[in-house]
């Protein structure tokens, strides 16, 4: 615990990423294999794309994603072989499921609340100053005034 | 209503607060990765026994209807793993327990040599030289051991060495999975 | 004897940050000027004795004086001395004694300069700094003591990660810090305001500078960051939404917000609550910046090896200060609205826009970064939200808001002159659509998207340009003196709004047009990237002061002619027991050819190197463009009338009661 030197995951050996030796023949494939591994969570080494670990795990999912790209798999199906042994965790682009709904949908609540808030706060300044508290408003202020 | 407005701030920042105490308290990994395997049957995998070494390969179909099994994944190149060893081995002395091992990216010589050294309490162990097995299995680190019942199906996966603590909780995981048996 | 001497300085500076914290604001609720000004000697006091313990500590580092265990834990004799004196805040108890430093430069920095303040407001701003002051000291003290003495001295010390001795991670953090701390005089005097219960266009103006300070010193900290990652994690990536950079990025958002919501403040008596707010939350970012690295909450590719004691202790400080002035807000600022009426399309309307976007994007950014924390409290589910995620959400509010960007500062104050501008900003429009189209059929079928948003990149550029020559009527006789008497701010403006579209082009270019190939390599092999043929022609190995490199010598051609030689690096650091590869970098404006060499991992690939090109194309604009951005904020600071004259109080007459 004591030992607080700042530590970065790539010091383990900074080796990053593909090796010549996994590159395919196809380039087409491969763009895919990169795109595909540039959105898989490294399980080992914390926060890293496969596509820039130099983690064991990291170069054998590589090599599988490849492998199966050459066998035809579709990016989802390989997407979706990575999840069913490693969870969603692996995934940086979390799926559209019922556990990520809120995190798809914050982004938009938080622009309409802010929209509607703005929109809120204006009308009332205008009115507040243009026409001050009606005669019913005067009442239940007084009413509210008399209660504290 | 106006008021209420004012206080939304806070409110969302204590809603945060509360999460971070949560997020720092007892004993909370954030690196710890959950399985994608628990409650799922064994994955599919056939593996050769480790060359030189007499105790037979290992297999999926090796992993079913065997009662409580033990799956350890294990290399001589790890250190933790070392640690470990002796308490597995005692453990599935003294209770019964079937243990088998995949042995993970090893050269056949170390492990052989290794095994040699520490003993051998593994009743089946398969040589997955490629790391493919560990792959299926979801393995992200060296040592993990799982837990798997009678019908073939994972009920616990355990990352790092069982030892001290570690043991512990591997001990309670244990027990449920046999009063679920 | 000096680090015990460091130590004392410490308390010392704890005690006076306790009367500091007490006296002033009780002498302003009194009316006692004596006791209020007791505030402006106690913090430079606080300073000169925090400045005495850093100076210890760096001392501890220059000669290496290994019976301190922080000096053993991050320093060794070998290491050159640059590292040494920067080994200093490259730790957390160091790095955290330079937070507690900054802190009390700045409150000494608001005692010393801010002469013009009213007496009772300064008073109870030096208060609220110093009850910043008071939980860091402590903090500091009773968990991280940088002083700690270690015996049996060891003979040397663990060495400091020799990815960190560079010189732009040398001075990134202190920058970071700079910019972070620096925000908290902003808070302390959006505290103050609350606790008088008064903002008017005069306290918008005396926080204003404080706030350009803060904002330049985090723009700068985060783009050297930036850079570092860029050139010496050696993979040509800049930017990784990582939690660690989201949280020095969401104080930079929220700076930025409140820099523009001041304005208002500052210009039409508006936006009242909404710039205290402001204040608060970019400070409380800030905190929780320093918490989340500091605590280990969330996994990161960098962070300061980690604690949850200490975890806890930071946050118990972080509930105090933020729920706390959170707190006083929703009490006090409901009776703080009014001013400036103005309509839907004019100055006030833009920057209201700007403010909307710019929180909605700080909101989300902070939303993604924590949701997986959420979740895992909720259902126990551990999910990943990374670049996709924040990709999506950012960019599209991004765009309209650097679309609106570029017509604000054409929009007068109350009420503007919408069709007018437009019609001002019709050809510039045209041309930037044309332009946008052309581009999109060349890219064919190139990612759209990068195109659009260079289209609006120019826009934002053209129109920034277009405003800024209306402005000084440059075909006009005169455009020269009409440039340098107009007020620098206005400048700075259109100098930071040029730098942000710089910025942008370059992200743009290096994120959507980069090219890369890797490739085994050995004397003789070229490798064709984007144009150029690099011959890697030789490997030789070189003595450095505390490390061996394997040097590779590159031939860089393009059809045949010579362009230049690149030497990328692999280093061995023995004592450390690590290595790291220094990339060499062709750099133009153009874009950057970045090379690297590695061993491969192959065992099958024995007397071959691993071979990396990279081109990243208009990659210097991010750096330019930062620059620009900080440039710009120099210009607005040196702006005459934030530091003399106007910020006199106006007489209570005019500060119409709240309500």
């Amino acid at each position: 615990m004591r030992r607080l030197a700042l530590i970065l995951c790539f010091l383990a050996s900074p080796v990053f990423g593909v090796e010549p030796d996994e590159v395919l023949d196809d380039p087409a494939l491969e763009e895919r294999a990169r795109a595909i591994s540039a959105e898989v969570r490294c399980v080992v080494c914390q926060n890293e794309p496969i596509d820039s670990s130099n983690a064991g795990v990291a170069r054998d999912l590589r090599l599988i994603i490849r492998e199966r790209l050459v066998a035809g798999d579709s990016d989802q199906e390989v997407f979706d072989f990575l999840v069913a042994r490693y969870g969603d965790f692996v995934l940086f682009n979390p799926p559209w499921k019922p556990s990520t709904y809120a995190l798809w949908l914050g982004p938009f609540v938080i622009l309409f609340g802010g929209f509607a808030a703005v929109a809120v706060a204006l009308s009332r300044k205008r009115g507040a100053v243009t026409e001050g508290l009606s005669a019913e408003e005067q009442a239940r202020l007084d009413a509210l005034r008399k209660k504290t | 209503m106006n008021r209420l407005f004012f206080a939304l701030p806070l409110v969302v920042a204590a809603i945060i607060g509360a999460f971070a105490l949560w997020g720092l308290s007892n004993g909370r990994d954030p690196g710890a990765i959950p399985s994608a395997l628990i409650s799922q049957p064994v994955p599919e995998f056939t593996l050769d026994p480790i060359e030189g070494v007499p105790t037979p390969g290992l297999a999926t179909a090796d992993l079913k209807g065997q009662g409580l099994t033990l799956v350890n994944v294990f290399a001589s190149w790890c250190g933790p793993c070392r640690a470990e060893h002796p308490v597995l081995t005692r453990m599935s002395e003294q209770q019964g327990l079937r243990l088998v091992g995949i042995n993970y990216k090893d050269r056949p010589e170390a492990a052989a040599d290794w095994l040699e050294e520490l003993g051998n309490p593994y009743a089946l162990i398969g040589a997955d030289f490629t790391g493919r097995a560990g792959i299926e299995w979801g393995v992200t680190g060296v040592p993990e051991t799982f837990i798997v019942n009678n019908a073939g199906i994972v009920v616990h996966r355990f990352p790092g060495p069982v030892v001290g603590d570690g043991q512990r909780r591997f001990q309670q995981a244990l027990d449920t999975a046999k009063a679920a048996q | 004897m000096i680090p015990e001497l460091g130590q004392f300085a410490l308390a010392l500076a704890l005690m006076a940050a306790l009367v500091q914290s007490v006296l002033p604001i009780w002498g302003a609720a009194r009316g006692n000027t004596v006791w209020m000004a007791s505030g402006q000697a106690t913090a430079v006091v606080q300073a000169v004795l925090l400045i005495f313990a850093f100076g210890a500590l760096m001392h501890a580092y220059i000669v290496s004086d290994f019976t301190v265990l922080n000096v053993v834990e991050n320093s060794h004799s070998l290491k050159p001395m640059i590292y040494k004196v920067a080994g200093t805040w490259g730790n957390h108890e160091g790095s955290l004694l330079l937070w507690v430093l900054i802190l009390a430069v700045f409150g000494a920095a608001v005692a010393v300069m801010a002469s013009n303040i009213p007496m009772a407001l300064k008073a109870r701003t030096l208060s609220v700094q110093a009850w910043i002051s008071v939980g860091f000291l402590s903090f500091m003290i009773l968990t991280s003591n940088p002083f700690e003495r270690v015996f049996p001295p060891p003979l040397d010390g663990n060495d400091l990660n020799p990815l960190l001795q560079d010189f732009g991670l040398a001075i990134h953090p202190p920058l970071l810090y700079i910019g972070y701390v620096g925000f908290s005089i902003v808070f302390s005097f959006a505290v103050a305001a609350l606790i008088e219960g008064r903002v008017d266009p005069a306290w918008a103006r005396w926080v204003r500078p404080w706030t350009l300070a803060a904002w330049m010193a985090l723009t700068g900290g985060i783009a050297l960051g930036s850079w570092w990652a860029y050139y010496e994690l050696g993979w040509g990536g800049w930017w990784f939404w990582d939690p660690v950079e989201n949280v020095s990025f969401m104080p930079w958002l929220a700076g930025t917000a409140l820099l523009h919501s001041a304005i208002v403040t500052e210009k039409r008596d508006t936006f009242k609550a909404w710039t205290i707010l402001l204040a608060i939350l970019t400070f409380s970012l800030s905190l929780l910046g320093t918490f989340i690295v500091r605590s280990g909450l969330l996994t990161s590719v960098h962070a300061f090896a980690v604690d949850p004691e200490r975890g806890v202790y930071i946050l118990g400080l972080l509930g105090v200060s933020i729920l706390g002035s959170l707190a006083l807000f929703a009490w006090r600022a409901p009776a703080m609205e009014g001013g400036g009426l103005f309509a839907p399309i004019s100055r006030e309307a833009g920057l209201l826009i700007n403010n909307l976007l710019i929180a909605t994007a700080t909101a989300t950014v902070l939303f993604g970064t924590l949701y997986p924390l959420f979740l895992e409290a909720i259902t126990g589910d551990k999910i990943s939200v990374g670049p996709p995620f924040f990709n999506a959400a950012f960019i599209p509010i991004t765009l309209p808001l650097i679309i609106v960007m570029g017509i604000g500062p054409h929009l007068s104050w109350k009420r503007a002159d919408l069709p007018g501008v437009l019609a001002r900003l019709k050809w510039l429009g045209v041309i930037v659509l044309v332009a946008t189209l052309v581009a999109a059929w060349f890219a064919e079928g190139g990612p759209l998207l990068a195109v659009i948003s260079m289209g609006i990149a120019f826009w934002l550029i053209g129109a920034t340009a277009q405003d800024w020559a209306r402005r000084a009527k440059l075909l006009e006789p005169g455009a020269w003196a009409r440039i340098k008497r107009q007020p620098r701010a206005s400048h700075g403006m259109s100098m930071a709004h040029l730098g942000l579209g710089v910025l942008m082009m370059g992200a743009i270019g290096a994120s959507a047009w980069k090219s890369d190939t890797v490739s085994f390599a050995e004397p003789g092999t070229v490798v064709p990237i984007a144009g150029f043929e690099v011959e890697f022609v030789e490997v030789n190995q070189v003595r450095g002061p505390n490390y061996i490199a394997q040097i590779a010598t590159l031939n860089v051609t393009k059809d045949g002619d010579f362009v230049t030689q690149l030497f990328p690096e692999r280093r061995v650091y023995p004592v450390a027991g690590s290595t790291t590869t220094e990339s060499d970098i062709r750099q133009t404006l153009a874009g950057d050819l970045y090379v690297s060499i590695t061993e491969p991992a192959s065992d099958r690939a024995e007397g071959l190197w691993t071979l990396r090109l990279i081109y990243e194309p208009l990659v210097n604009f991010l750096w330019l463009g930062s620059v620009m951005l900080v440039l710009g904020g120099a210009l607005s600071l040196s702006d005459r009338r934030l530091r003399v004259g106007a910020p006199r109080r106006a007489a209570p007459v005019h500060a119409t009661p709240a309500e």
